[in-house]
């Protein structure tokens, strides 16, 4: 008698976890970033309502700093799949003119993305978010649970955790506090590629090496993606075939030189790279504990 | 992620399809802070290629800051998450860590070692199909070492690596090895596992953990590694009876009808003769749905949407079970209880129980015994702690199909929440059920609360009167009733004087009698409701936990909460029974409003204020909002 594979088993976890916020839940939404472990996201919960499409919209939190490729592509998927598509973007932000090349990552990061999410969530009332964090990404990740409680001022609290057992999730919550829910905890970055190899889901063509103009600063290759690039003394736009291995905003995202086009190329290159993917994200570096830091404030 | 396939470089699409054939298996590493856990866990990501050079780079720079391991670079850093603990130098909650080879992927649920935190390591043995048990060679079988083995035992894994560590610390001595194993295997005889295989390791020297290390040539067993690729783990569940706890209805239109969820036991084909529990009504599989297509067998584990031929109501919360060997269905249980809170857990207290694919009230409402995990006695016990276990009987407020926890897990382990904070203060295993008919399945009823109802042209409901002693309860619900009568609907009032003299007469004061006294109440004007009438309940009913209860049994839609809301100043002049004085003078102790505390309901559905208006002007306002609520006709 057969078992199932392991990309069998997390395909199977995850669409229970998804269909388990849905029968829970009064108000659901599924944030989108637009990188591929949203797509995967994405695409488990086609699979987990089928025939139905899924009952709930999907949000995506808009800095005004993503690669333009993403835009296109996001509102591709949304046409292509039928669903509703919200897009928030922290007005006040852009009023104060809020960048990350004026203002630095650490404060676009809070204000276009932190504090918008939870614009966000407030507008919608949304009572539950799934998210597309994975557990293998970062340490203080490892600890967090599949449903993730947050307080009402969206916070979250790493020493009062409720404990997690078998897929008997406690979402029960009072009024104005939420759930943040992870389906992809248990996938690796291997699994999600073999999967979206497997099941050839679509993803933004930015993680496919190609000639593309990029500025090399501070050892990172940032890719001019539109006229808001502040070029300083002696920086000139390069030619150079490059791909990304992680998508957020285009000036905090470093490009990696790479000869790899299809994804088979991709998965061959990770596997036989030896940096981490984080590594591209300028967000982490700043010391071992920033992200649990950010976590706790909101950020996802 | 250096994975060591030479495929990798030279062919990659063969490589990617030798991948999709992998297997998975979730494990727990049990062991203190002392044993060398994290750094066994380190040693397996290591060794399994999983580390980046930049997380060298990084584990380097840590190990020469707070590293424990001189100069060599400390593993366990590799598995510590949090600040807070990485100050303290010890983990304090659960971590999954993840490493594959080119055979099987894994997951280590990595967990706590110290005493305190025996819930972590039950929350991260309830997924895992295998436990290491790490044992220090120096110290041989510890108390913590047969703790450990009970919970490991307790939550149901059968697989058992007994990993004798430090080796290099006792001369990779045969003798000292044998020793403790035979010692172990003597200790675990009595919980009942599969299969334990002991394995003299180092984990700092990484000795016998990728191949057998020549330093211990008397040991001719696996290595760790070759152990845990190879271990068959998953067949078990798939030779079972069909088990899928019905986790939503879907409805895309009206001409499909499917049930969704993911099987926890056996398999399931098209055309299989299924009954839904508890309710009974059986049907064939007619399709089994899936995003890719339909199938003609589906196994354990999957997800998957099932069509039936026939139309037969089932909803969330029902379980669907080959009709041949069914799971059996009660309302009362024994069942095994782990309590995970600092508040202790109190007998008849109601809380909720979050079953996998349903919350049902309840209440724990006899400890048989108390075990104490260091030495697995038996003892008896008025409550339970924070880490303790015990047998227990468990009453739910409604039926429901399980399977005893070791049969099958998914249809036989629940969570306990309480009903104020909604934390999840304990978990249960479900043993076997106390009703002596459980196996007598109910035969599904034509005549049903719905039809009673309709015979009396009216929708059945309970109101529920709360407020202060003398706020004027019963004299309202007397002209609610008498109106009510008079349209010819069909009532009953249930108060003190037709309860306490009879059905509660056993019932003194004490915290304990009036939850059960309210719960008895609540029964009653179920059972009322059941039989299709409006039932209006008077009772101080003080604590918004209690009337919570209430609405969950009698179903919310049917529920009407009504806050006759009398100022204490005001009850105390009235004082139409003398309580009031008795009470001031001390001759009624626990009394509601003077050293008893009144909880006034937050949102009732309706508030009177008793000073603004007349009994008979707030009667007809209460029978009008019946009226509007579409409760006094069908």
């Amino acid at each position: 008698m057969k078992t199932l594979t392991h990309l069998q088993r997390l395909e199977a976890e995850s669409i229970h976890i998804i269909r388990e916020v849905v029968a829970e839940s009064r108000n659901p939404v599924m944030l989108y970033s637009i990188g591929k472990d949203s797509s995967v996201l994405l695409h488990l919960a086609m699979k987990a309502f089928y025939p139905s499409l899924p009952p709930f919209p999907i949000l995506h939190v808009d800095t005004t700093w993503k690669f333009r490729e993403m835009i296109q592509f996001r509102d591709q998927v949304a046409e292509d799949l039928g669903l509703e598509m919200i897009v928030h973007i922290n007005q006040e932000g852009v009023e104060q003119g809020i960048g990350p090349f004026s203002h630095g990552s650490a404060v676009h990061t809070d204000v276009m993305k932190t504090q918008a999410l939870k614009q966000a969530l407030d507008k919608y009332q949304f009572d539950a978010a799934f998210g597309g964090a994975r557990r293998d990404e970062e340490k203080s990740r490892a600890k967090e649970r599949i449903f993730s409680f947050r307080s009402d001022q969206h916070r979250w609290d790493p020493k009062n955790q409720r404990p997690e057992l078998w897929r008997t999730y406690n979402n029960r919550i009072h009024k104005k506090e939420s759930m943040r829910v992870f389906p992809l905890s248990n996938w690796t970055e291997l699994d999600i590629w073999q999967y979206i190899h497997k099941e050839e889901i679509p993803i933004v063509p930015l993680y496919q090496a190609k000639e593309r103009p990029v500025v090399e600063r501070d050892g990172s290759l940032i890719l001019v993606d539109d006229d808001r690039f502040p070029f300083k003394d002696g920086e000139v736009i390069e030619k150079r075939k490059v791909r990304f291995r992680t998508l957020g905003c285009y000036p905090l995202t470093g490009a990696v030189e790479s000869e790899a086009e299809t994804l088979p190329e991709i998965i061959q290159e990770m596997l036989l790279t030896t940096t981490s993917e984080r590594q591209g994200r300028v967000i982490d570096q700043d010391h071992g504990a920033s992200m649990e830091q950010k976590k706790q404030e909101g950020y996802f | 992620m250096a994975h060591v396939s030479d495929l990798i470089a030279t062919d990659i699409d063969a490589y990617l399809a030798e991948q999709e054939s992998k297997s998975f298996m979730r494990l727990i590493t049990c062991g203190s802070v002392d044993d060398g856990k994290s750094t066994l866990i380190g040693r397996l990501l290591y060794d399994a290629k999983m580390i980046f050079d930049d997380q060298l780079t990084a584990l380097e720079a840590d190990s020469k800051r707070v590293g424990t391991t001189g100069d060599q670079i400390d593993l366990a850093l590799l598995v510590d998450g949090l600040a807070a603990e990485r100050e303290q130098g010890i983990t304090i909650d659960v971590a999954y860590r993840f490493f594959s080879t080119d055979k099987r992927k894994f997951i280590i649920a990595d967990t706590p070692g110290h005493e305190q935190y025996t819930r972590n390591m039950a929350t991260g043995a309830s997924t895992a199909e295998l436990a290491i048990i790490l044992i220090d060679a120096r110290k041989g079988v510890l108390t913590q070492t047969k703790r450990h083995s009970y919970i490991v035992s307790l939550l149901g894994i059968r697989h058992v690596v007994l990993a004798i560590n430090k080796m290099d610390l006792v001369d990779y001595s045969q003798e000292r090895f044998e020793q403790i194993s035979q010692e172990y295997m003597t200790f675990a005889r009595e919980l009942g596992f599969a299969d334990i295989t002991a394995i003299p390791i180092s984990a700092l020297e990484g000795k016998n953990i990728l191949e057998p290390s020549p330093v211990m040539p008397w040991y001719s067993g696996p290595s760790l590694m070759k152990h845990l690729e190879t271990i068959d783990v998953a067949q078990e569940q798939t030779r079972k009876d069909f088990r899928m706890p019905v986790q939503w209805v879907n409805r895309p239109d009206l001409d499909f009808r499917g049930f969704s969820g993911t099987i926890a036991a056996g398999q399931v084909s098209v055309g299989d003769e299924l009954v839904a529990l508890p309710g009974g009504r059986t049907s064939k599989v007619k399709s089994i749905v899936t995003f890719d297509g339909e199938l003609d067998t589906a196994i354990c584990e999957q997800a998957i949407t099932l069509t039936l031929e026939d139309e037969i109501d089932i909803s969330r919360g029902d379980t669907l079970a080959t009709s041949k060997a069914r799971p059996e269905v009660s309302s009362s249980l024994a069942a095994d209880i782990l309590w995970m809170d600092e508040h202790e857990m109190v007998l008849h207290r109601p809380y909720l129980i979050r079953l996998e694919n349903n919350t049902i009230p309840g209440n724990l409402s006899r400890i048989n015994y108390k075990v104490n995990i260091n030495n697995l006695e038996q003892e008896s016990a008025e409550v339970l702690t924070l880490n303790e276990v015990a047998r227990c009987e468990l009453s739910l407020t409604e039926d429901i199909a399980f399977d005893p926890y070791d049969d099958t897990r998914s249809t036989g382990c629940f969570v306990i929440i309480d009903r104020i904070t909604n934390k999840t203060v304990g978990c249960g295993m479900l043993r076997h059920s106390l009703d002596n008919a459980t196996n007598v399945h109910w035969h599904a009823l034509d005549l049903d609360k719905a039809s009673r109802a309709k015979a009396k042209e009216q929708k059945p409901a309970v109101l529920w009167f709360t407020g202060l002693s003398g706020s004027g309860k019963s004299t309202i619900a007397n002209l609610v009733e008498k109106k009510l009568f008079a349209r010819g609907n069909h009532t009953y009032t249930l108060d003190g004087d037709n309860v306490r003299h009879g059905l509660n007469k056993d019932l003194g004061f004490t915290a304990e009698d009036r939850i059960e006294n309210i719960r008895r109440i609540s029964e009653v004007a179920n059972l009322m409701s059941d039989a299709g009438l409006i039932t209006l309940s008077c009772f101080i009913s003080p604590f918004r936990e209690d009337r919570e209860q209430a609405r969950q049994l009698c179903g919310s839609n049917s529920f009407i909460e009504i806050f006759i809301d009398t100022p204490f100043e005001e009850c105390e002049k009235r004082d139409p029974k003398g309580l009031y004085k008795k009470a001031r003078k001390g001759q009624i102790k626990h009394f509601t409003g003077l050293d008893s505390p009144y909880e006034a309901p937050e949102n009732p559905d309706i508030h009177i204020k008793t000073t603004e208006k007349s009994p008979e002007k707030i009667a007809g306002e209460i029978v009008d909002f019946l009226d509007r609520e579409g409760f006094l006709t069908t």
